[in-house]
């Protein structure tokens, strides 16, 4: 099922004279992790400003197509309500973290819902365990690191049970051992949850392994979408820049190794290297 | 054209954050600085300007004691980018804040009008010539940044998380600067957690781990040795890690230590091209 449709978007900023997105099409389906890439200034985030109605509502503009997110109309809907569906993580969390504690900031938002005071205990529990944040539930956030501030403003959003995550460079501000714990967890919550995410990063070294999907934007437009691997092997992939075990492959794949599939980790290339060479030996 | 010897620092006169280092770097060199967080980079780099003094032991930037040296002196020498670009910028226009240290440093105006000019160009800002400095993305604010110290042309460049934020095709352009730099023979200091970009460009890498030097070298032997990197919670390299499975496995040279992907490629063929 379709949880966002975009049918050909386009959208200006009031006061600007280009379009910042032209005539995008752009799916994403239940349970679906999709990685959004491309050069600054592409569009990526005017697109995830449409998917919880931070546009139109809040950059004003001009909007066309046709733009629907768990079943609503983008345009008509208030945002309060796009947000109970859609949940946004930005890449600075202390723009989003304003509380005297962990435990008050997932609260939060459930308190202003109306949800019973039960049922907030019971998801602020699952939630302060899923993220491991339970021994800091006490803590400012301001006082936590960068990693830890960023779990706690996914857990916040999270426990409002959206049926999509979007999360635009959610890791830019972290150490890569950090934001690879970050996205292995929104990983995690895509398959024990059924959540949809859609992940903007420029690291594709750490983001691509999760992908369902890899879609590149450029100058306002989706140039090329489809399965990671054979998005990374097209030509556009020249301007979101290859990962080196991407690149290795094709310099060994070039060399007549058959290693099959591109490989996206270490270990998948070391694998796919080791099956070679244990055939050639045999073989030999 | 640095020297640091036995280094200690604290804030506060009870927790140590730097415990004794020592560090020489060579004019033309480019460095980097590893380290997970906390473990003192960035109250390291804030001794090569004099932002802050040793407590004991001494630095010294191009023979002057950073503890006797004028900050304003060693600025002139030392340009610094921090992390966060938000702090560095004053200015009403993107041209100004460029021209704002040109003029501080005594550039003639229209010396410091055409260098302006050549920072912005370089770092594709000259579009936005005339707009707030606060307008500019993230990354593009990080860059004028970088784009202000390379202005005023300091012996020594220090950038602390250069790449964070910047996608490909900025980092690459972040990656000819360096090469640029070092063509004129400047010394750069890289303070990052980005391993592939530190791969490719830098010649020598030093980690920290809790205030002391852990290892200091040659980038291929630091951040070819996976046990140095486990103990200050670094990443390896892709290539490296994908070689490191390989040597276990017995597949290829275990003393090999391939950095790049075309290196790799060459110990898996057995030297075939």
């Amino acid at each position: 099922m379709e949880l966002a449709e975009l049918n050909t978007v386009s959208f200006r900023y009031q006061g600007s004279p280009d379009y910042a997105l032209r005539d995008v099409t752009f799916t994403l389906k239940e349970g679906e992790y999709v990685l959004l890439t491309g050069p600054s200034g592409c569009g990526k985030s005017t697109l995830c400003r449409i998917l919880n109605g931070l546009i139109p509502h809040f950059y004003r503009g001009e909007l066309k197509g046709e733009a629907r997110v768990a079943g609503y109309d983008v345009r008509s809907t208030p945002t309060y309500i796009l947000a109970r569906h859609v949940g946004m993580v930005f890449q600075n969390p202390e723009n989003q973290l304003f509380l005297s504690s962990v435990e008050r900031e997932l609260a939060f938002g459930l308190e202003n819902l109306g949800v019973s005071e039960s049922e907030i205990e019971r998801r602020i529990k699952w939630a302060l365990e899923f993220f491991n944040l339970t021994e800091l539930k006490d803590r400012p956030p301001y006082m936590l690191s960068g990693g830890q501030q960023q779990k706690v403003a996914i857990a916040s959003v999270v426990v409002m049970e959206p049926e999509i995550l979007v999360l635009d460079e959610p890791t830019a501000n972290l150490d890569p051992l950090s934001a690879e714990g970050i996205l292995s967890l929104l990983d995690t919550l895509r398959r024990e949850k059924g959540i949809s995410v859609l992940l903007v990063e420029h690291r594709l070294e750490i983001a691509l392994k999760y992908a369902d999907r890899l879609v590149i934007m450029q100058d306002g437009q989706i140039v090329e979408e489809g399965d990671p691997r054979s998005v990374l092997l097209s030509k556009r992939a020249s301007v979101i820049g290859i990962p080196p075990v991407v690149e290795a492959h094709k310099v060994l794949s070039g060399r007549g190794l058959d290693l099959g599939d591109v490989s996206l980790t270490p270990h998948e290339l070391a694998s796919a290297i080791e099956r070679v060479m244990r055939c050639g030996r045999r073989g030999g | 054209m640095v020297r640091i010897e036995d280094l200690h620092f604290s804030y506060d006169n009870e927790v140590e954050v730097l415990k004794g280092i020592d560090l020489e770097i060579e004019r033309g060199e480019i460095v980097s600085i590893m380290g997970e967080n906390g473990a003192g980079k960035t109250t390291l780099i804030k001794h090569l300007n004099g932002l802050l003094k040793p407590r004991k032991g001494r630095v010294e930037v191009l023979g002057m004691d950073t503890r006797t040296t004028p900050v304003a002196k060693l600025a002139r020498h030392v340009g610094i980018v921090f992390q966060n670009p938000d702090f560095q910028l004053f200015a009403e226009t993107v041209e100004d804040e460029l021209l704002l240290a040109l003029k501080n440093f005594g550039f003639p105006p229209n010396v410091a009008k055409r260098r302006a000019m050549w920072a912005m160009k370089v770092f594709g800002l000259e579009k936005y010539k005339d707009r707030s400095p606060y307008t500019l993305s993230v990354g593009e604010r990080k860059r004028l940044c970088i784009a202000a110290v390379l202005c005023y042309d300091p012996d020594i460049i220090v950038l602390d998380e250069p790449t964070s934020g910047q996608d490909f095709l900025q980092k690459e352009k972040i990656m000819e600067i360096l090469y640029l730099l070092k063509q004129q023979n400047k010394t750069v200091v890289l303070v990052t957690h980005d391993v592939e970009f530190v791969v490719r460009r830098s010649d020598r890498v030093v980690v920290m781990r809790d205030g002391r030097i852990l290892a200091d070298g040659p980038t291929r032997e630091v951040l070819g040795n996976v046990e140095i990197l486990k103990a200050a919670r670094l990443k390896p390299p892709q290539v490296v890690e994908t070689a490191r499975i390989l040597q276990v496995k017995g597949l290829i040279d275990p003393q090999c230590i391939p950095i790049t992907p075309y290196e790799l490629a060459k110990e898996v063929t057995g030297g075939r091209p």
